[in-house]
């Protein structure tokens, strides 16, 4: 087949600029709006995801991370008797507040941790070790809220819950989903900045004996230890998600904004898709009379939009990672997997096909005689 | 001898408005190969449609076109294209290139409709523009073309697809009289020397002179049909030497 389809599209340089930048702003438009629910859904569940834990116990009706009740530290022990439990720790995590040098203060979350324990140690630490902890009064947080704490480094001092607190150290990119950083700390520190008793604790988090089932540890723990839940790391994740995403509103918000930028995308590529087959329009009516069946102008018009949409996904991918990359350094994440990128390029093809499916619907309604007027 | 085209009783009747519009009623007409017909007669008077549903690019309210013997009016929108293809070659007032291909693709495209492989297409492509006297453009865009150099690319790509039946709209309408006649001359040519049956609208009086008979159509019905004897003299004649057109 001659190259009608790439000529069509490469002619026109200004109209192939404008159909490239709608298909690259609908590309960058979705990443982000996708990138953005996804951050915020990791967000809400960074502290669960990398806990390392197979179960979490909790109190009595804990609906998601953050709303951890205080229970007795001695079911520690009726946990570590329970059969299948391999290790077992506890672990708070709870609001507090954190005071600048210029008096002002700000809630943050205190993530307290048996240090010696593998289990929801701090991660992607690029200064200071998860061992600096054991220093008194020692904390890392994230290099994120290095400003909004006003901490310019590793030694200054500053106060939690009242209490001294010596920051040691930095993670990168560990994001909470609410304004509150995480704080880290040993579990002893952690009961003094948030003012909980020494025989307390929020959490006891297990990993059980490598070949146990972990359904059937959950339902022992179940038996043996009263007034607490028990749940899979994966259960646990999902209450929390659906807690701050969908509960609160704020998930439905981004993800609303991200069916809309689906939509709008699909919308500028349809639009410009179709101006580009409008364009044609007479030499389809031409094709049309010469004899060529509707397949083939189908395909002459579905081989457009895929080039488009080979293009306008590299272009839009180019402008994406730089988005993704800028955002890194910012308090919302924008995130971009692989799979999402994949996805991503599947996405605009068929926004690209489907935009050509409307185009189609208009050439198939052409009267070839429309070739015979003037 | 069986006609290239017969029309038989011929109606078109367009439905708009709210009696319609009766563009064709009664119209009888046969077109045979190796003849050059042409069609006149005023704008709306329904030439044009006649030409359209010869090529099967309109279809008839009632009657019969029989083309190389078989019956087209009733036939579906699917049937029509692959009929168009194997029996019409169609050359257009406006040329109607495509612009983004050159002038060898724009030949190519048809042999590609035809089913011709890429390769043979090719060669074929630039024959029949050397048959045009444009051997050398293959590569040139239409853009780049004269009015005259345009209308023979279209007639390469009219007859690409080796057609019993050339039918062409105000093929010269929009060139000098030069290239006007130069390209009056391929159409006399592909009927009388290439034995095509070649049906041109025109309302242009230079070139009747070139028509075996003119058919005259008003207010939708045949007015008039007149052989070549009859034929007024035209301000064109067929002065180009033949080697110049090269379809010999």
């Amino acid at each position: 087949m001659p190259p009608l389809a790439q000529r069509n599209l490469f002619h026109d340089k200004v109209r192939l600029t404008v159909t490239l930048t709608g298909i690259v702003f609908s590309v960058v438009l979705i990443v982000v709006q996708l990138g953005l629910f996804l951050g915020f859904t990791t967000a809400t569940s960074n502290l669960i995801d990398h806990s390392g834990a197979d179960l979490w116990i909790t109190s009595k009706n804990v609906p998601y991370v953050e709303q951890g009740v205080a229970f007795s530290e001695r079911k520690l022990n009726q946990v570590r008797a329970v059969p299948g439990v391999g290790d077992a720790q506890k672990i708070i995590a709870r609001w507090t507040q954190w005071k600048r040098h210029d008096g002002g203060q700000d809630s943050v979350q205190i993530v307290g941790i048996n240090v010696d324990d593998p289990m929801e140690r701090p991660w992607n630490l690029v200064q200071g070790s998860a061992q600096d902890l054991k220093s008194p009064d020692a904390v890392i947080l994230d290099e994120l809220y290095k400003q909004k704490l006003g901490v310019t480094g590793v030694g200054e001092v500053f106060e939690i819950g009242g209490h001294r607190a010596r920051v040691v150290g930095f993670t990168s990119g560990i994001r909470s989903f609410t304004t509150s950083p995480y704080v880290f700390t040993t579990f002893k520190n952690a009961q003094n900045f948030t003012n909980l008793r020494e025989d307390q604790t929020m959490f006891i988090l297990v990993r059980v004996v490598p070949g146990a089932s972990v359904e059937q540890v959950r339902r022992d723990l179940l038996e043996h230890v009263k007034d607490v839940e028990v749940f899979k790391t994966a259960e646990f994740n999902r209450m929390t998600t659906f807690y701050w995403m969908f509960t609160t509103g704020a998930g439905v918000a981004v993800l609303i904004a991200a069916v809309l930028g689906l939509v709008v995308g699909f919308v500028v590529v349809a639009q410009t898709i179709y101006a580009t087959t409008v364009d044609h329009i007479r030499e389809f009516g031409t094709l049309k009379a010469m004899g060529a069946p509707n397949s083939y102008i189908y395909k002459v018009i579905m081989k457009q939009a895929a080039l488009a949409a080979v293009m306008g996904y590299a272009l839009g991918m180019v402008v994406s990672v730089f988005v993704v990359h800028g955002s890194q350094k910012g308090g919302a994440a924008i995130l971009m997997p692989p799979q999402m990128a994949v996805g991503m390029f599947f996405l605009t093809l068929m926004m690209c096909v489907g935009a050509a499916l409307v185009s189609i619907n208009k050439v198939t309604r052409i009267d070839p005689a429309m070739v015979f007027k003037g | 001898m069986q006609p290239a085209i017969a029309v038989r009783e011929l109606t078109k009747k367009y439905e708009e408005g709210a009696s319609g519009t009766l563009a064709l009623h009664g119209v009888d007409l046969d077109v045979h190969a190796g003849e050059l017909l042409m069609l006149m007669g005023p704008s709306g008077s329904g030439k044009t449609t006649l030409l359209s549903i010869m090529g099967c690019i309109l279809t008839a309210s009632s009657g019969s076109v029989r083309m190389a013997g078989r019956e087209v009016v009733g036939l579906g929108e699917k049937q029509l294209p692959a009929l168009r293809l194997e029996h019409i070659g169609f050359v257009f007032q406006g040329f109607n290139l495509f612009p983004t291909l050159t002038a060898g693709e724009n030949v190519e495209l048809m042999l590609d409709l035809k089913g011709i492989s890429a390769a043979k297409a090719k060669k074929r492509a630039q024959e029949l523009l050397e048959q045009v006297g444009l051997g050398e453009k293959y590569g040139a865009f239409p853009a780049d073309l004269s009015g005259g150099q345009k209308q023979r690319v279209a007639i390469a790509r009219a007859l690409a697809g080796d057609p019993g039946i050339i039918l062409a709209d105000e093929p010269t309408a929009a060139l000098d009289s030069h290239t006007g006649r130069n390209v009056m001359d391929m159409m006399s040519d592909l009927a009388h020397k290439r034995g095509r049956a070649v049906v041109i609208v025109t309302h242009d009086s230079r070139v009747l002179n070139f028509a075996d008979r003119i058919v005259r159509i008003e207010d939708g019905a045949i007015a008039g049909n007149t052989e070549a004897e009859m034929v007024p003299p035209g301000l064109w004649s067929h002065s180009l030497p033949q080697a110049a057109v090269g379809l010999v």
